[in-house]
This record gives C-alpha cells, sequence and structure tokens, in this order.
C-alpha cells in the first residue's frame, strides 16, 4: 500500500461534499445550458449500470448465483419492489443458490 | 396539513423529519452494512469505514471510492471517480437550491447539503413549499448513524461471518443500484437504451483483452463520460421529463 487510506478519504469527502454543498451556496439563479442538465440528468444511471454489470454477477462465490440475483433484481425493480425488498431478495436468492453448487 | 405547517415549530418539523427518516435508516443500516464488507476487502479499519460513510453517505460513490483503495491507484483517481460516481447529488441539490428561501442562511445550506442523498433528497423534495432546514435535520439524525453505524459493523462483521452469507450479502449493495435505475427505465426509453448500452459496453471493456489494464474506476470514468455525454448530444431532455425523475 502506498498511498494514505485517510488522505484518500479525505480526497473523497472532500469531493462529496463539494458536489452537495456549493450548489447550494452558490446557485440562486437556474442552470439554463441544456447539454449540462442533460449530461448530469443521465450520468447516475449510466455509472450505476455500469458499476453493477458485469462486478454484480462476478461478486458472489459462483457467477450463477450473481446471475440469478441479477436477473431477480431487474425484474423486482421492474416492478416497483422497494429497496429493502429488492437488497434483500437478491441476498436471500444468492444464498439458496449456492446451498445446492 | 399545509396550513398548519407554517405555525409548526421547528421541534415540530424536526420531529417529521426524524418520523419519515426511520425507514430510510434502517434500510440504510443492511445496504452500509455490506458497504462494510467491500471497506474491510478494501482494507479499511472499522473507524476509516466510519469515517467514510459518515462523511460521504454514498453507496455508489463510496463502493466505487474503496475500489480506487483497494488498487492502491493514483490520489487523482479517487477525485475523479467519487466526482463522477456522485455528480447526481450536484444535481439534486441545484433542485434543492430552488426550493430554499433566498433567506435560507450559509450555515443552513451547508448542514442541509451534508447529507443530500437518493432517499432523502427524495422525502425532502415531496413536501409542498419551501424547504425546512429543520425537516431535513430531523431525517438526518437517524438516517446519518444508522448509514455509518451499519458500516462499521460491516467491518467488525465482515470478519467473523461465514464465506456463504458474505457471498450472499455482497449483492446487497447491486440491489440498491438496481432499485435506483430500473424504475427510471422503465418510464424513460432513453435511460432504458442507456443502461443496456452501459451494461454492454462495461461487460466488453472487463473482457476485451486490449482494455485488461484499465482499471474499475478508470472504465466507470470513461464509460460514463462517453455514454452520458453522448446520450445529452443526442438525447437532451426538456424540463418537464427532469423534474418528473426527481
Amino acid at each position: 500500500m502506498q498511498h494514505d487510506i485517510y488522505i484518500y478519504l479525505l480526497l473523497m469527502s472532500a469531493v462529496t461534499l463539494s458536489i452537495r454543498i456549493l450548489p447550494l451556496l452558490l446557485i440562486r439563479g437556474e442552470i439554463r445550458n441544456t447539454f449540462l442538465r442533460s449530461f448530469l440528468y443521465y450520468v447516475p444511471y449510466v455509472t450505476l449500470a455500469v458499476m453493477t454489470f458485469p462486478s454484480m454477477v462476478e461478486a458472489t462465490k459462483s457467477p450463477i448465483s450473481g446471475t440469478a440475483a441479477l436477473l431477480l433484481g431487474l425484474t423486482l425493480a421492474w416492478r416497483g419492489a422497494s429497496l429493502f425488498t429488492v437488497a434483500a431478495t437478491c441476498c436471500i436468492i444468492v444464498f439458496v443458490t449456492e446451498l445446492f453448487l | 396539513m399545509q396550513k398548519t405547517a407554517l405555525t409548526k415549530s421547528r421541534r415540530q418539523i424536526f420531529y417529521e423529519g426524524v418520523h419519515d427518516g426511520i425507514p430510510i435508516a434502517l434500510g440504510y443500516f443492511v445496504v452500509s452494512f455490506t458497504l462494510g464488507i467491500a471497506a474491510k476487502n478494501a482494507g479499511l479499519s472499522p473507524l476509516e469505514g466510519f469515517l467514510a460513510s459518515l462523511f460521504n453517505n454514498a453507496s455508489a460513490g463510496e463502493f466505487a471510492g474503496f475500489s480506487v483503495i483497494e488498487a492502491d491507484a493514483p490520489y487523482l483517481e479517487i477525485i475523479l471517480i467519487t466526482l463522477v460516481a456522485n455528480a447526481r447529488y450536484l444535481l439534486m441539490s441545484c433542485a434543492l437550491s430552488q426550493r430554499m428561501a433566498k433567506s435560507t442562511s450559509a450555515w443552513h445550506r451547508i448542514f442541509v447539503g451534508f447529507d443530500v442523498t437518493d432517499e432523502l433528497f427524495g422525502i425532502a423534495i415531496a413536501r409542498k413549499g419551501l424547504l425546512n432546514p429543520f425537516y431535513s435535520y430531523g431525517s438526518y439524525s437517524v438516517a446519518l448513524p444508522g448509514w455509518a453505524f451499519g458500516t462499521l459493523f460491516g467491518v467488525i462483521a465482515g470478519n467473523v461471518l461465514p464465506e456463504m452469507l458474505v457471498s450472499a450479502l455482497s449483492v446487497a449493495l447491486y440491489g440498491m443500484f438496481l432499485w435506483i435505475i430500473i424504475p427510471p427505465a422503465k418510464r424513460d426509453t432513453v435511460i432504458r437504451g442507456l443502461v443496456a448500452v452501459s451494461f454492454a459496453a462495461s461487460f466488453l471493456l472487463t473482457h476485451a483483452s486490449f482494455a485488461a489494464d484499465i482499471s474499475f474506476g478508470t472504465r466507470t470514468i470513461i464509460l460514463t463520460l462517453l455514454i452520458a455525454g453522448a446520450g445529452a448530444i443526442l438525447f437532451p431532455i426538456k424540463e418537464k421529463e427532469e423534474e418528473h425523475a426527481a
């Protein structure tokens, strides 16, 4: 480990807090630039999608249980299940699947 | 209800926030517990995990940050990945800024901004009229400890849990990501397309031999800039859609 974890955490926290606080402190009017608004609007979905797949499938002991969790999670989220239901069901299906592997 | 809101005391508003924050705090505890497992795997101590969650309260952002720490990557990478993974909070804070009384002090703006998350932003923006900082403080007072202590216990208990349980819990965070991205993808065909393209591109870049040296963090940054940028150029949004998404 060449880098200091506390410096990592300091940088990470400084960036996160700036992102959250600066707009509230600085913006009194409205953002008008269409590209910027659109880009900011799409960013979370793309980032989270990239981080979810294929990582979710590869995070478990077996890719079979990870795939089962992905498919079930997709289906439940599509049907509007709550955060707790989606997250918990994904965990349970991995556990149950791996009992039989 | 709305009429009396004007005459409610700060204490009453604060307790309304606490009330609405409790189910969020419970959900946070479970999800951040698995985040603690990721923190442990990245080499963080319980205190480091606790501090990371206390000052960030961001599942995707922290998870991405931990992956950078685990890879012992350059400091610049944690700045960029945090910026990208948490960019949505910028949009939420921009939206919140439109709902604050002009006279709101800088301190209130700082403390309200401290814990803007998908859920806490959601319950704040769902209230009618101008934002009362004390409602947010009430919800933060339960949600933030839920998140930070969940991470703390995750780092500690990640060591003692059987491997099968850790394997099962490791997908909880991804379940949360799905819960965030899928409902908007169902409503909005552009988001659906972008999510599908992101899945495919991420899979290709993870397994393509020419991209084998690209880290998880860098891959996430590159794909986000390219795909969200292309989306913004090809499908610029109109005001209505944005409000819908918030």
